[in-house]
């Protein structure tokens, strides 16, 4: 089911833990959903010196944590904000089309915890360019995934734009990991 | 050494097939390959073979041989049972009652006979998964026509009040179907004493083959076909007969009913010692389904603070097989539809983890279990931020 990459990281998960006194700290999910990612830098100079996570989540989950962390590290936050779920996935070498959500949930906890830090020190929080509807509290029945199962009809002030622009993403998402995985 | 260890405990899941059911089945192979619907003499060995079979499972239920049809699994027997009731009847009734906690095989049958006209009751049942027989009273209109309940269910074990739920339909006049699937040899089954009209049942779950089951229909009972062409099943059920299949069946049911008792003393035995040793080495396991009146070999515990693809995954890596009601498995996002309806918070189904236990297992896997498992659910405690969070931080008794 997954690939040898994904067994290693989440058998052998790199950078799993806190840092003390971080920079930045940002947690997305939802224990309902089965998922919830809490990731930790540590920031000088605008470069992420440090990335840690502690993850309640599958082996994607597990692994996509320990994957993104990993390829942060060293970044400025200019290009670490850049580091997609599908480069997360890609560096895993595919995730099932199910799991994709799990590299998506990795790339919000990075995006989570640089905005919690441009926050501490008076920056304006940098934008999501693809919002994904994962990090809804009162959502308790969590049908984010597979596609077809967002939107609900109960999520309110949200465009149809916007769900056009997921089903888009969500559609390449699976087609890539198909295209990944059948390998 | 070198070899790694296998410890099969996903015996609700399937079995393998038994050494003597092996053999009984080979010949009808290459050997006795005829067709039982021909003449000649080769045909009537697929016959006869069949005829056996037959009467093996009539005994094993309490029924007579007639009342016996085979079909290519359980899920079969449920749909032909389910909708068959329901189109034969529909003139008498639309409504359908069953359970929350069923089969799939079961819901998603009647959830398209839902979208066919019918009217479906979805029976709650209490935290450890039992039926309570006065609601079944209560849901009973003029119009039911079908009570489909299981026996047992497969993911937390809970044994249903079957006579007892039986009895009420019976005296309704309401059929009564049962899902049986997982009862076989673990249970005795009389279908006249405990008032069921059809039960279905599968090979594979008792150490016979994968792809037969077959569907008991009380005589008299008004009845669709599900599969329709040839004459075959008493012109009840069309298809070329599997007959390696079928031998197969008979003889495992022959041999899994012989002492229920005496395997269910090793078996009940052994799980008794794995689970007292999970409650005693891991803190905030909560076990799922009823204390006393659930399936010798079946465990289903929540772990707190983790969930139970990645608790899955690290046990194959130690060899042990077994299975969770968590979402991460099933291919949609929600966890065990058992598991909720016992009430059970969707955090905790995430985290849950199931163990049956069967002819394979032995003490040494009780204690490789005892042995792996807290260090699993350790590990992942420890990179869990819920379990940082809740302030329970204690750790596993891990030596």
């Amino acid at each position: 089911m997954y690939s040898d990459k994904v067994m290693d990281h989440f058998k052998n998960p790199r950078n799993v833990g806190e840092i003390e006194n971080p920079d930045g700290v940002g947690e997305v999910g939802n224990p309902v959903c089965g998922d919830i990612m809490k990731i930790f830098l540590k920031i000088e100079n605008n470069i992420i010196t440090d990335a840690k996570f502690k993850t309640f989540g599958c082996g994607a989950a597990i692994a996509s944590s320990s994957m993104a962390t990993e390829l942060v590290r060293g970044k400025t936050l200019e290009e670490a904000w850049d580091v997609s779920n599908k480069a997360v996935a890609e560096a895993l070498e595919g995730l099932p089309p199910i799991k994709m959500h799990c590299s998506v949930l990795a790339e919000e906890g990075i995006h989570k915890a640089i905005n919690d830090y441009r926050k501490r020190h008076g920056l304006p929080e940098w934008e999501e360019k693809n919002p994904h509807p994962h990090d809804h509290e009162e959502d308790l029945t969590c049908k984010h995934w597979p596609p077809d199962r967002f939107p609900r009809s109960d999520t309110p002030a949200v465009s149809e734009g916007y769900f056009a622009a997921y089903h888009r993403e969500a559609e390449d998402q699976e087609k890539f990991a198909e295209t990944k995985f059948n390998k | 050494m070198g070899e790694k260890r296998l410890v099969y405990m996903d015996h609700s899941a399937t079995t393998y097939t038994r050494k003597e059911v092996l053999d009984a089945m080979i010949p009808y192979h290459a050997e006795n390959f005829g067709n039982p619907s021909s003449i000649y003499s080769i045909a009537r060995a697929s016959k006869n073979a069949i005829d056996i079979a037959r009467a093996q499972v009539a005994k094993a239920l309490g029924a007579d041989p007639e009342e016996i049809y085979f079909t290519s699994c359980g899920s079969e027997s449920d749909n032909w049972a389910i909708k068959g009731i329901a189109f034969a009847n529909r003139k008498k009734g639309n409504h359908i009652i069953t359970t929350k906690i069923e089969h799939h095989a079961v819901l998603h049958t009647c959830e398209y006979l839902e979208k066919e006209g019918f009217a479906v009751t979805y029976l709650p049942v209490d935290k450890y998964g039992l039926v309570d027989p006065a609601e079944l009273e209560k849901a009973i209109t003029d119009k039911t026509i079908l009570v489909t309940i299981m026996y047992a269910n497969n993911e937390i074990g809970t044994i249903e009040p079957i006579a007892e739920l039986g009895a009420i339909a019976r005296r309704h006049k309401v059929y009564f179907h049962t899902d049986a699937v997982q009862v076989i040899g673990n249970l005795p089954v009389d279908v006249r004493a405990q008032n069921i009209d059809l039960l279905s049942l599968s090979a594979h779950k008792f150490y016979g083959p994968k792809g037969v089951g077959a569907l008991y229909i009380r005589k008299g009972v008004r009845i669709d076909n599900l599969i329709h062409g040839g004459g075959q099943e008493r012109r009840r059920r069309a298809g070329t007969e599997n007959i390696a299949g079928i031998v197969g069946l008979g003889r495992a049911i022959e041999l899994a009913t012989a002492d229920i008792e005496g395997h269910n003393r090793r078996i009940r035995a052994m799980r008794d010692r794995l689970l007292k040793g999970i409650m005693e080495k891991i803190p905030h396991a909560y076990l799922n389904g009823h204390p006393e009146k659930r399936l010798p070999g079946n465990i289903n515990i929540s772990f707190e603070f983790i969930e139970g693809e990645s608790m899955l995954l690290w046990l194959d890596d130690e060899g042990i097989c077994a299975s969770t009601g968590s979402a991460c498995t099933s291919g949609s996002l929600e966890p065990s539809h058992v598991l909720l309806a016992t009430g059970l918070p969707v955090e905790i189904s995430h985290g849950s983890l199931r163990l049956t236990l069967g002819n394979v297992n032995t003490e040494a896997d009780v204690d490789f279990v005892l042995d792996v498992l807290p260090k699993v659910v350790s590990r992942l405690r420890e990179m869990s931020p819920l379990y940082q969070k809740s302030g329970k931080e204690g750790g596993c008794n891990v030596q």
